[in-house]
C-alpha cells in the first residue's frame, strides 16, 4: 500500500482543528511531548514501514523546501 | 569455584626442539582458548581433524564475563558433550520484566512453548563455560592445548601460515594450513593481518557488579528505566549460579572510571536498589563498549571468530553467543576444505553468513543501547512517549528496547537451494533446525536435536513419513519422523514445526541449519541440494 495524499477526511477542518486544539495551553516543551507520542500512536495504527518511510520522506521534503527558501532569502 | 580448574600449566613440546627451516607442520592452529576457541577446537576434533589450540595465558579469566548463553549455543554444546554440564550447573530462565520507575511496564516470554531440549537461555558465569570446555577437550587426543604460547608473528604463504610463537623457553616457530583467531576483542591476528577494524564508538558508561547474596528474587532478567534507586538511568539485575547477582547499572558519560569504581562508592548504590547491604562483591568492572566489525572475516588462509572478527554491545546477550554460532558454522566448512571434500571457496560462506549475522547482531543491539542512552533531545522525547504507552498499550510495551536477546540469524546463503514449493511454516532454508520431540524405536522419548546427533551431526535427510522414501547418499545422515522404523511424532509437534505433509523432507547442514526442503522430494533434488549446500559448483 502506498502513502495516501489524497483527501481522506470528510472535513478535513475538523481534523487539522482537532491537532491544533489539543496543543492549546501547552508550552513548546509539552506540545513536543504531545506530537511525539502522537507520532507514535498513528504510526502503530498505520502499521506499514514502507507508508511509514514515505510519509517521513513526504514530511521532510517539506522541511528541505524550507531550509532552501531560507537560503535564498539569505542570498 | 572450588571444584573448578582453572589453573593450568605450560609444557614444552616437541615442536618447539625443531631446528631452522625443519619446522612442524600442522592443519589447524586455533589462537586462543576462550569459548569460541575451545567450542571450534572440539567440533573439528570430534570431526576427525588434528588441531593445535594455542593460548597466551595459562589461567582462565576471572570475573563472570559472558553470562548469558542461549539455546542456539546450547544445542551447540550438547553436539560438542557438554551442553547437559552446562544446563546442570546454569540458571534456567526465559522471563524478562521490564520496569520504568516504580511500576512493571512488560513481562516476555523467550520460550513460551513445549517441546524443546533446551531453554531459551541459561546464565553461567564464562569461567565456568570455559572450565568445562576444557575438560572436553583434555578428553580428546585430537586437541593439542598449548598455554603461554603467544603468537608473536604470522608469514601468509600460498598454501601455509607460518606462525612465531612465544613460550617461557623462548620463540618457536610452526606452520598451519589454516589459523582460526579467536584472540578476541583486541586480537592481535588481527594486527598482524593489517585488518581495520572500525565502528561505532559509545560514549554512555556502564557498571557491573557482581554480587553474592542470597535473595528470594526470582529467576527473571529485570531491566528498570528511570529506577527509584538509579534516577534518570537504567539497571538490570540477572541471577547467576552459587548466589552470585549481575547488576549493570548505567552511568553518566564523564563519569570517572577510577572514581566510580570504587566498593565505596558502588555499595550504596547497589543497597538501594536491593534494599539491604548484605551482600559481598565478586567483581566489579565499568565498562564502555564500541559496535565493529572486520570487513573480511577470511584473510586467506587466516580466519576470524568471534570478538577478533566483531564486538557489539552488551545488551541482547549476543556476544559469545555469536561467537559460538561462528565455531559451528565454520568448523564443518574447514572440515570438509581440509578432507578436499569441498572447494576451497566454500570458506567464503563462513564470511558471507556470519558476516551478515554480525551486522544484524550490531544493529540489534545498537538500538538497544540507543535506547537506553538516547543521543538527542528529540530521541529522549521519543523514548518518554514510548514509555508513557507502553504503560496502557501493547504496541508501545513491545516497542520498549532493552535488549533484543539472541536469536540465531537466517542466512541469505549461496548454499541454500530456493524453495520450489509452497509453505505455510516451518524453517526456511538458512534458518536453524527447530526442536521438537520424538519417540525412538523402542519407545525411548528424545529430542529432534537429539536424533540429529545420534545421525551424527552431518549433512541429514530428514525425511516425514509415508511419503516415497529417497535413497540417501552415502556419508548423509537420516532421521525419519513417523512411518516403518520411523520416530514417533507423538505430541504432533515435529510435523507442526515443520509445516510437514506426508512426503515431505528438509535437508539439514552439518551445523543443523536448513539446507533445502521438498514437499515431493526426489534424488535428483536431494543431490543437487547437497552439492550447493557443500559449495560444489
Amino acid at each position: 500500500m502506498a502513502l495516501s495524499t489524497a483527501s481522506n477526511f470528510a472535513k478535513p477542518d475538523d481534523a487539522f482543528r482537532a491537532i491544533v486544539e489539543a496543543h492549546q495551553g501547552l508550552s513548546d516543551e509539552q506540545s513536543a511531548d504531545l506530537d511525539a507520542a502522537l507520532v507514535l500512536v498513528l504510526a502503530n495504527h498505520i502499521g506499514d514501514i514502507a507508508v511509514l518511510h514515505e510519509a517521513i520522506a513526504l514530511a521532510k521534503r517539506r522541511m528541505l523546501d524550507a531550509s532552501q527558501q531560507q537560503q535564498q532569502q539569505q542570498q | 569455584m572450588a571444584l573448578t580448574k582453572t589453573q593450568f600449566g605450560y609444557r614444552r613440546h616437541p615442536d618447539q626442539d625443531r631446528a631452522g627451516a625443519n619446522i612442524a607442520e600442522h592443519a589447524i592452529v586455533v589462537v586462543g582458548a576462550g569459548p569460541i576457541g575451545l567450542s571450534l577446537a572440539i567440533d573439528l576434533a570430534q570431526r576427525g581433524q588434528s588441531v593445535v589450540l594455542l593460548d597466551d595465558a595459562d589461567r582462565i579469566g576471572e570475573g563472570s564475563r559472558a553470562i548469558c548463553f542461549s539455546k542456539r549455543s546450547l544445542e551447540f554444546w550438547d553436539r560438542l558433550g557438554i551442553g547437559q554440564r552446562m544446563v546442570d550447573k546454569g540458571v534456567v530462565w526465559s522471563v524478562g520484566k521490564i520496569f520504568h520507575g516504580e511500576q512493571q511496564l512488560y513481562q516476555f516470554n523467550l520460550l513460551p512453548e513445549e517441546g524443546h531440549k533446551r531453554p531459551a537461555f541459561i546464565n553461567l558465569q564464562q569461567f565456568y563455560a570455559e572450565a568445562y570446555l576444557v575438560d572436553r577437550v583434555e578428553e580428546l587426543p585430537a586437541i593439542d592445548l598449548r598455554w603461554r604460547n603467544k603468537v608473536t608473528g604470522l608469514e601468509p604463504h600460498n598454501d601455509h601460515v607460518a606462525l612465531t610463537i612465544q613460550t617461557p623457553d623462548g620463540p618457536y616457530r610452526l606452520a598451519a594450513q589454516y589459523v582460526v583467531a579467536c584472540d578476541g576483542a583486541r586480537s592481535s591476528l588481527r594486527q598482524m593481518v593489517g585488518a581495520e577494524f572500525a565502528g561505532q564508538v559509545f560514549e554512555d558508561q556502564f557498571l557491573i557488579a557482581d554480587v553474592k547474596m542470597t535473595a528470594a528474587f526470582p529467576t527473571e532478567r529485570w531491566f528498570w528505566f528511570d529506577p527509584p534507586f538509579h534516577a534518570g538511568r537504567s539497571a538490570l539485575l540477572h541471577k547467576q549460579p552459587d548466589d552470585i547477582w549481575r547488576i549493570d547499572l548505567q552511568l553518566n558519560r564523564f563519569a570517572d572510571p577510577a572514581v566510580e569504581k570504587l566498593p565505596e562508592n558502588v555499595r550504596p548504590r547497589i543497597a538501594r536498589m536491593l534494599g539491604h547491604d548484605k551482600f559481598d562483591f565478586e567483581w566489579i568492572s565499568l565498562y564502555k563498549f564500541q559496535c565493529r566489525r572486520m570487513n573480511k572475516f577470511v584473510h586467506g588462509r587466516v580466519i576470524f571468530a568471534g570478538d577478533a572478527a566483531h564486538q557489539v554491545s552488551p545488551f541482547g546477550a549476543r556476544g559469545a553467543n555469536s561467537g559460538l554460532e561462528d565455531a559451528e558454522n565454520l568448523a564443518w566448512k574447514l572440515d570438509r576444505v581440509l578432507r578436499g571434500t569441498s572447494p576451497e571457496a566454500l570458506l567464503e560462506s563462513y564470511h558471507i553468513e556470519r558476516s551478515a549475522a554480525a551486522d544484524e547482531n550490531i544493529r540489534e543491539s545498537t538500538r538497544s543501547t540507543d535506547f537506553m542512552a538516547p543521543n538527542s533531545h528529540q530521541e529522549a522525547r521519543l523514548r518518554k512517549a514510548v514509555l508513557s504507552l507502553a504503560k496502557e498499550t501493547e504496541f508501545g510495551k513491545r516497542m520498549v528496547n532493552a535488549g533484543r536477546l539472541s536469536t540465531p540469524s537466517i542466512y541469505q546463503t549461496p548454499l541454500s537451494t530456493a524453495d520450489g514449493d509452497a509453505w505455510r511454516g516451518g524453517p526456511r532454508p538458512g534458518a536453524s533446525m527447530r526442536d521438537a520431540p520424538v519417540v525412538a524405536q523402542g519407545g525411548d522419548p528424545m529430542f529432534l536435536t537429539e536424533a540429529f546427533i545420534r545421525a551424527g551431526t552431518r549433512f541429514t535427510w530428514l525425511a516425514f513419513g509415508n511419503g516415497a522414501a529417497v535413497e540417501v547418499p552415502e556419508g548423509v545422515g537420516a532421521i525419519r519422523i513417523g512411518g516403518e522404523g520411523g520416530f514417533a511424532d507423538a505430541a504432533g509437534l515435529a510435523v507442526t514445526r515443520y509445516d510437514a505433509e506426508p512426503g515431505t523432507a528438509y535437508l539439514l547442514r552439518p551445523d543443523g541449519y536448513v539446507a533445502a526442503r521438498f514437499r515431493h522430494p526426489t534424488r535428483e533434488g536431494l543431490d543437487a541440494a547437497l552439492a550447493r549446500a557443500a559449495g560444489i559448483n
